[in-house]
């Protein structure tokens, strides 16, 4: 499908097509400095990240905190290095902290959790697989049950908050059985309150996602369980925010954006490698991803060349 | 002397029994009349668990989450997160046995300020047999931190306590039995988590017991009162956070200690009480509990007598316990 959404100018596209290469750069960096973490996911996850932070969720630096905030859960916490640097980017806190990513005493965990929030404005805690997509679920039908009180309360007196709820899922994540549960409740309970992104990068830690554990045909599989599909290209970014507009549009049921996604994508050498899912790059291999990024492979001089 | 705020008839054979799950299922009702944010969860289980009623009567904060149970405690924790109070009700076998992951990270270290109602625990469960008797749900919640664990002795100490669940701010698990046991306590006995408090004064012996088994240590100390032997019986009903103050106080006055718990002895009270006195005040503990096994199918007298878990064996164990105390 085409989608032409002339809200959003082009201007507005390019300037967030250069936060998404910069949140990569910060990707890479601070992997360096941390030593260990996972590289392809993160990258892949760029532009829907700068999507979702930048323009589709109701979420900004000046009201982190609160009530009617959008909720936003990220399931494959793994992939939490593309968060921390999207928070700092959109200005949650300094980018300078990005350096601290897995070290003693730091809020940026190897997995990341709700401990620091309002400030660092995570919502749950991940590392073990699907569970995030139940704890989405809870949110949304929390938000539900206080808009369904606004409606009946006297004089509409009680304003309750009422958000909607994002929930970031993997394509590997999906082998876990919990994650069809939340989807089946979802589903069960018609939850228009709540859309799901999940990265279709095919790639997990043993190999391609087909031949691991195949979820093919996974668009069917949604809509066996009553959930909206849209399928996207998860590294145009107009095409993920018109997506995320149609999906709150949806009032029937769940709807799920699948956002195909080139695992590290902008590096090179790392794009469709499933050997970069769980390991960070060297200081050689980042000093080349860092120049590729910055000269977008190449099509411009690097400022720091 | 028996505390006064007990049941009188509480030795009287026609004792009054209710299963100690129903103190639970009014009490829902009860807070989802004061609160519209207490939601309620279960996994195919409304009537056995007993929310049935509430259910009913709220609907709308009610959900039925099928037979999911990791499911139902990540959706019971996105409530949470977003402002709710919810109740997750299944068998313990299944919530924290079946979800302990979602346990352990979706709810304790989000601190997530779930309520975990684990229905038909213990041996006592009976003719369903072993798989569904819970006997380690304790050790794998008590191990967890930030995680209250509570086992009531009966129907109205279940009341109390899910009020008092509701009440404080955090997760919180605690469990019911299935059969009819005895009302031992009233509406005057007190009940606050996290303080255990004596049934019985003694000066021989501290029996610390939790869930219906209580009505067995009191039976075991009027045994021994017949034989001149004077046992303090404590309600231990929190596990966690574990009252150390009252158990080493008794047991400070009596020198010696049996546990009395339908539980596994390795990481319930038996565990709890061990790590407390080894710490505070070493002295004999004797166990009453589930031996490093797994249940069977039978009647749940049977299954108590065969285990080794009724007044005479409680007898037993304190003698056991008070010479160990003479042998040091």
């Amino acid at each position: 499908m085409v989608y032409n959404n002339p809200m959003i100018t082009d201007k507005r596209i390019a300037e967030l097509e250069t936060a998404a290469n910069q949140i990569r750069q910060d990707i890479i960096e601070m992997l360096l400095a941390a030593g260990s973490g996972h590289s392809a996911g993160p990258l892949g996850m760029a532009d829907v990240f700068t999507a979702l932070y930048y323009e589709i969720a109701k979420l900004t630096p000046e009201t982190r905190g609160e009530p009617d905030r959008d909720r936003v859960v990220l399931s494959n916490a793994h992939i939490c290095p593309v968060l921390y640097a999207t928070l700092a980017n959109r200005g949650y806190f300094p980018r300078e902290e990005l350096k601290t990513l897995r070290k003693l005493g730091t809020r940026l965990q190897g997995h990341s959790n709700n401990h620091f929030r309002p400030e660092v404005p995570i919502e749950t805690s991940g590392g073990p697989l699907g569970q995030g997509s139940s704890q989405a679920v809870g949110m949304a039908i929390a938000a539900r049950a206080n808009a369904k009180r606004n409606e009946v309360s006297p004089n509409g007196k009680e304003k309750l908050p009422v958000w909607h709820t994002w929930a970031l899922l993997s394509d590997g994540e999906l082998d876990e059985g919990q994650s069809w549960e939340a989807i089946a409740l979802a589903g069960k309970l018609n939850l228009r309150e709540l859309t799901a992104f999940v990265d279709r990068n095919n790639i997990q830690i043993d190999g391609f996602t087909e031949d691991v554990m195949p979820l093919e045909p996974l668009a069917d599989k949604f809509k066996a369980f009553n959930w909206s599909v849209i399928d996207v290209d998860g590294h145009n970014i107009r095409e993920v925010i018109e997506a995320a507009d149609r999906a709150r549009a949806i009032a029937e049921n769940p709807t799920v954006i699948i956002c195909h996604t080139i695992p590290g994508k902008g590096v090179d050498f790392m794009e469709n490698r499933y050997e970069w899912h769980g390991i960070p790059p060297n200081a050689e291999q980042a000093k080349i991803a860092l120049m590729e990024l910055r000269t977008l492979g190449g099509q411009i001089k690097s400022e720091h060349q | 002397m028996l505390n006064p705020t007990l049941n009188p008839q509480i030795f009287d054979p026609k004792v009054e029994k209710i299963p100690t799950r129903n103190g639970y299922g009014e009490a829902l009702v009860e807070l989802g009349e004061k609160n519209p944010d207490v939601f309620v969860l279960t996994g195919d289980l409304s009537e056995s668990t007993r929310v049935l009623a509430f259910q009913k009567k709220f609907p709308a904060q009610f959900v039925e989450c099928g037979v999911a149970e990791q499911n139902m405690m990540g959706v019971a924790a996105g409530l949470a997160l977003a402002g709710k109070i919810p109740f997750v009700s299944s068998y313990a076998v299944f919530v924290p046995g079946r979800c302990w992951d979602q346990l352990r990270v979706s709810v304790c270290y989000s601190n997530s300020n779930v309520k975990i109602a684990g229905a038909h625990s213990g041996i006592s469960v009976g003719p369903d047999g072993a798989t569904h008797q819970a006997l380690e749900d304790i050790a794998i919640t008590r191990v967890l931190p930030g995680l209250t664990v509570v086992v009531p002795c009966d129907a109205e100490e279940t009341r109390k306590c899910t009020h008092a669940v509701a009440e404080k701010v955090g997760p919180c698990y605690f469990r019911f039995a299935r059969e009819k046991t005895p009302v031992m306590t009233t509406k005057e006995t007190p009940f606050e988590i996290g303080k255990a408090y004596v049934c019985r004064e003694g000066k021989d012996a501290t029996i610390a017991a939790c869930g219906p088994l209580l009505h067995e240590a009191l039976l075991a100390a009027r045994e021994l009162e017949k034989e001149g032997v004077e046992v303090e019986v404590l309600n231990c009903h929190t596990l966690k956070p574990f009252d150390a103050e009252t158990l080493v106080t008794s047991v400070k006055k009596t020198g010696s200690c049996v546990t009395v718990e339908e539980h596994q002895i390795t990481g319930g009270l038996y565990g709890a009480a061990s790590e407390c006195l080894g710490r505070n005040f070493p002295a004999p503990l004797e166990p009453i509990g589930m031996p490093d096994s797994f249940g069977e199918s039978g009647e749940p007298d049977e299954l108590l007598e065969k285990y080794g878990m009724k007044a005479k064996h409680i007898v037993a164990a304190v003698k056991k316990a008070m010479g160990r105390k003479k042998n040091r």
